[in-house]
């Protein structure tokens, strides 16, 4: 049937039938970038699925009614639709493979949705489907995997796929299923400097444990800015991080107070900074434009292969701006030396060596 | 925190060094006269060419070299805002204040001038800078010819047989005046590609800043980096007398405790002759290699303490015993210059850009081989002819009765030479007694002791108001002097210490226990791992850098000799901390970070 594929399976040809975000994965696995193993389910499954449970027309309908109950009726369908069983022996085989790679049991995992409408670049919809984390054994994997489909009939993504005017017959989902990664440290990197645009530098925020500290805000990470050609910490600034987000015993992440004793200590040691900046340059590089990544580094496994890459995409602040050239409106030849002579040097080195 | 250093007039006489200021001419003394204007500057310590007290003699090579740098700045090239450096001497140190342009329409007019003059000497500089060499080496040969010889009895009859009519005694003193000439020339010579030299290099440097705010310095200055550079041949002279000794079976020899006693072994052994023709190959002339900046006679030149040659070649041999490469690794450092040439080249925004790049690279890559090369021509090799020339001089008086000690005759300013060589011709030509036998030793004796006690003194980073920010491009170049290095000197003046902070002159990290280095005398003392730290580094320390982790150093830039060998090496260094050789003691574990340019003393 070939609707189960592994990431480091991905073909670009698989692009349509797994939506951007698993696209995204493969395409980084494929470009040998360490990102946790998984699998995708295409949306050529959950169309099978449909079809064959004859759901197509009476979703149709539903959506079409656009009454306040539309959305709930929709779920329901899809939530007790039949799983075919060579499906359901492939999400198994597949699971108990990722099992097997990642040397544990009940391998806690991310399911995740992965929209096939997410391929129109202009109609971001992140955020409006569902990732459900610490799922563990092969039948809550397919369990999630129906909601995940669920969650394209939510009340929101209805609007949305009406508001933008896509045709409901083409929306389709994926679904990722992917290790659960427990960070010691994450964060994110831009392969710019975004105070000042310069390509030359990976500036990475860090903190304690996963990244929701950063992404969300709710912590002051360290920075660190890495000349991406000398591969040397060009600047430090080592915050004091108050909270992480960490693991309890039972799956579940919690907010807690850093210890006094971890708040001003560097989150990430040289080595690893150096190693993030590499990788957020082996992301650009394969992308081709400045990128902004998520990362993490795995509390479970040693160096060098605990960095790890969770998504990377376009930056999208300078890299719309049209990049100043040094050279024009500067004089040509031997007059740049006066200019220079006049111009004040100290300003050069301040923004060199401060910090 | 202060906003000032004292001003010169505020800095009192060491004891016992009352009377200093007869050691010094009357010109280069701040005064009452001059004392509206003096207090108006700024005055900063040339730590990197003077760290310490100046000879009287030897304040000449630096009264000619500001006169030559003011010389080209203003009356050749008219550097737009950069005139060149005013200079003084209180309590034997020296002092320096840059003389910029301030006015923007001056600066202005002195455009067209500085891009018609400066601009044919980069347009013609390969060609310029291989005649320089041919004029270096004319000056250097008739600087070796120089003899200074005792006044004979009676002339030869060749004086009279040639119709001449001029004796020893005229040539005595003509010689004397010939060598002046010789060091002003020398001084001319030296500034009239260096400053230009920068200036192309400073316009490149801030190219690659503006590209790219964050870009290390070091990255710009590796990009520039010469591969095959005179001033590293002495090093290199040094390991090829090293392995030949050990291809020829006479390594031994090497473990004997004096230069003469290790020669003597050498010439005893069967292929010593061929050791030895080597030998005089490498010297000369690449053993004309001072042990410090050049500017003292105190310097210790290779070729006249051979012991110090001598101790890096028994030091190679260990590596070679103990199967290590000598060789540079030339081809790595090439490599990498052209990676990243390459890297930031792409990354820049437009061809456009990369166009501009590649010129202005290319222009430092020209004039960068004159601003490292220069200073085994001049410092090393033509200060060492002089400084031993003088001591010629100063051991035939000696022999007159006016001196105890060759080097005493550098206790004497160079306009009292003549003096003295004027009273001990006019004495000989009639066969009467010159004063000098009873005038100077006791004199010297006196001048002595007061410069022993302006030793003991310890000057102050600078005098004066600093100027909100430092501007001129070549107090940041050259002395590594910037705004930021001035604050922390007037910060560490009111809180006694500070933190040790410097330019962060060459990448990576380090810690180890310190090696605290006054001068080259104590490089015997470096053990493999320690971290160097120095007053500045010379060029002849070079092969210390094979077996050290890291180098701190209290003055010196981006540019300075400690950073470009680093660099070299591999090493992290920190210049320009100001304070490290007075605040960090032998065996104090250091981290260097020669990313940021800290130094931490971790006990």
């Amino acid at each position: 049937m070939g609707h189960v594929i592994r990431f480091e399976d991905y073909t670009t040809t698989d692009r349509a039938v797994l939506g951007g975000k698993n696209a995204s994965l493969g395409e980084l696995v494929a470009a040998g970038l360490p990102v946790p193993p998984g699998f995708a389910v295409s949306a050529d499954a959950y169309k099978e699925v449909l079809g064959t449970a004859g759901l197509v027309g009476p979703l149709a309908e539903a959506v079409a009614a656009a009454d306040p109950d539309a959305g709930g009726r929709a779920r329901a369908m899809v939530s007790s639709a039949p799983l075919p069983g060579e499906l359901v022996d492939a999400v198994r085989a597949a699971y108990a493979q990722l099992c097997r790679r990642c040397g544990r049991d009940d391998l806690p995992v991310a399911v995740r949705t992965s929209a096939t409408c997410e391929d129109q670049p202009d109609a971001s919809f992140a955020g409006e489907h569902e990732t459900y984390l610490w799922v563990r054994g092969a039948d809550a994997v397919l369990e999630h995997m129906r909601r995940c489909w669920a969650s394209l009939f939510t009340d929101r993504a209805i609007c949305y796929r009406a508001k933008m005017g896509y045709d409901e017959a083409t929306a389709a989902m994926s679904v990722g299923v992917q290790q659960m990664v427990v960070p010691r440290t994450s964060g994110v990197a831009f392969t710019l400097n975004p105070h000042d645009g310069d390509r030359s530098q990976v500036a990475i925020d860090a903190s304690w444990g996963f990244g929701e500290a950063v992404v969300g805000g709710e912590v002051t990470p360290d920075n660190f800015l890495v000349d991406k050609v000398l591969g040397e910490v060009s600047k430090r600034t080592v915050s004091s991080k108050e909270i992480e987000y960490r693991l309890t015993g039972s799956d579940r992440v919690e907010r807690a107070d850093v210890g006094d004793d971890r708040r001003t200590t560097p989150s990430l040691t040289d080595e690893e900074i150096k190693a993030v900046a590499a990788l957020a340059r082996r992301a650009e590089r394969h992308y081709g434009c400045p990128q902004d990544v998520e990362w993490a580094i795995d509390a479970h496994l040693a160096a060098p292969d605990n960095v790890l890459l969770l998504q990377s995409r376009p930056e999208t602040v300078w890299s719309r701006r049209p990049r100043a050239s040094v050279s024009s409106g500067t004089a040509g030849g031997y007059m740049s030396i006066v200019n220079t002579l006049v111009s004040p040097l100290h300003t050069r080195r301040t923004a060199s060596t401060d910090g | 925190m202060a906003d000032r250093f004292p001003t010169p007039f505020e800095i009192e006489t060491p004891p016992g060094a009352e009377g200093w200021q007869e050691l010094y001419p009357y010109s280069v003394l701040f005064s009452e006269d001059r004392r509206e204007y003096e207090e108006s500057q700024f005055w900063f310590q040339d730590g990197v060419h003077l760290p310490t007290v100046i000879p009287p003699w030897d304040a000449t090579f630096y009264e000619y070299a500001f006169a030559g740098l003011g010389q080209n700045n203003t009356r050749h090239y008219v550097i737009p805002p950069a005139r060149g450096v005013d200079f003084r001497t209180l309590n034997g140190y020296a002092f320096l204040s840059p003389v910029g342009v301030d006015d923007p329409a001056e600066i202005e007019a002195r455009v067209p001038h500085f891009m018609e003059r400066a601009g044919y000497y980069y347009e013609h500089w390969n060609e310029l800078y291989d005649q320089w060499m041919v004029k270096i080496r004319e000056l250097i040969g008739e600087m070796e010819a120089l003899h200074f010889e005792p006044l004979p009895e009676l002339e030869p009859l060749e004086v009279i047989t040639s119709g001449k009519g001029l004796g020893s005694g005229y040539r005595l003193i003509e010689n004397y005046h010939r060598l002046l000439d010789h060091a002003l020339k020398l001084w001319n010579y030296h500034f009239e590609f260096l400053n230009l030299g920068y200036a192309a290099y400073l316009d490149y440097f801030g190219f690659c800043k503006q590209a790219f705010p964050n870009i290390p310095d070091q990255a710009i200055a590796k990009m520039v980096a010469g591969i095959e550079v005179d001033l590293f041949r002495p090093d290199q002279e040094v390991k090829k007398l090293a392995s030949l000794a050990v291809e020829l079976g006479l390594d031994d020899a090497f473990a004997e405790s004096s230069p003469d006693a290790v020669l003597a072994a050498v010439n005893a052994h069967p292929q010593g002759a061929r050791w030895m023709e080597q030998f005089e190959t490498s010297k000369d002339p690449w053993f004309n290699f001072s042990g410090g900046s050049g500017f003292y006679s105190s310097d210790k030149i290779w070729n006249e303490n051979l012991e110090l040659p001598f101790e890096f070649i028994a030091g190679y041999i260990g590596k070679i015993r103990r199967g290590e490469s000598l060789e540079r690794p030339v081809e790595r450092v090439t490599a990498e210059r052209d990676r990243l040439v390459s890297e930031y080249s792409d990354l820049l925004a437009s061809d456009e850009d990369r166009q501009a790049f590649e010129a202005k690279l290319g222009l430092a890559r020209t004039v960068f081989p004159y601003v490292e090369n220069h200073n085994f021509y001049i410092e090393h090799w033509s200060h060492a002819i002089l400084f031993r020339k003088m001591r010629d001089l100063g051991g035939m008086l000696v022999k007159e009765g006016f001196f105890t000690e060759a080097d005493d005759i550098f206790c004497l300013k160079r306009d009292e030479v003549p003096e003295a060589l004027f009273d001990l011709y006019s004495a000989w030509a009639v066969g009467t007694t010159p004063r000098g036998s009873h005038y100077w030793p006791p004199e010297i004796a006196r001048r002595k002791r007061i410069l022993e006690a302006l030793r003991q003194w310890s000057p102050p980073q600078a005098l004066g108001k600093p100027p909100e920010v430092i501007t001129e491009p070549f107090t940041v170049m050259l002395w590594g002097i910037t705004t930021e290095s001035v604050n922390s000197w007037l910060a560490a003046g009111a809180d006694g210490g500070g933190g040790l902070s410097g330019f962060a002159a060459s990448p990576g990290f380090a810690e180890g226990p310190a090696r605290v280095i006054q001068s080259a005398d104590g490089i015997g003392e470096i053990e493999p791992g320690e971290i160097l730290v120095a007053p500045l580094t010379a060029p002849s320390w070079a092969p210390v850098f094979g077996k050290i982790a890291a180098t701190v150093t209290d003055v010196g830039g981006i540019m300075s000799h400690a950073a470009i060998v680093c660099r070299e090496y591999g090493l992290p260094a920190v210049t320009g901390t100001a304070f490290a050789t007075r605040t960090i003691k032998t065996g104090q574990r250091l981290r260097v970070d020669g990313n940021s340019g800290e130094v931490t003393i971790l006990d």
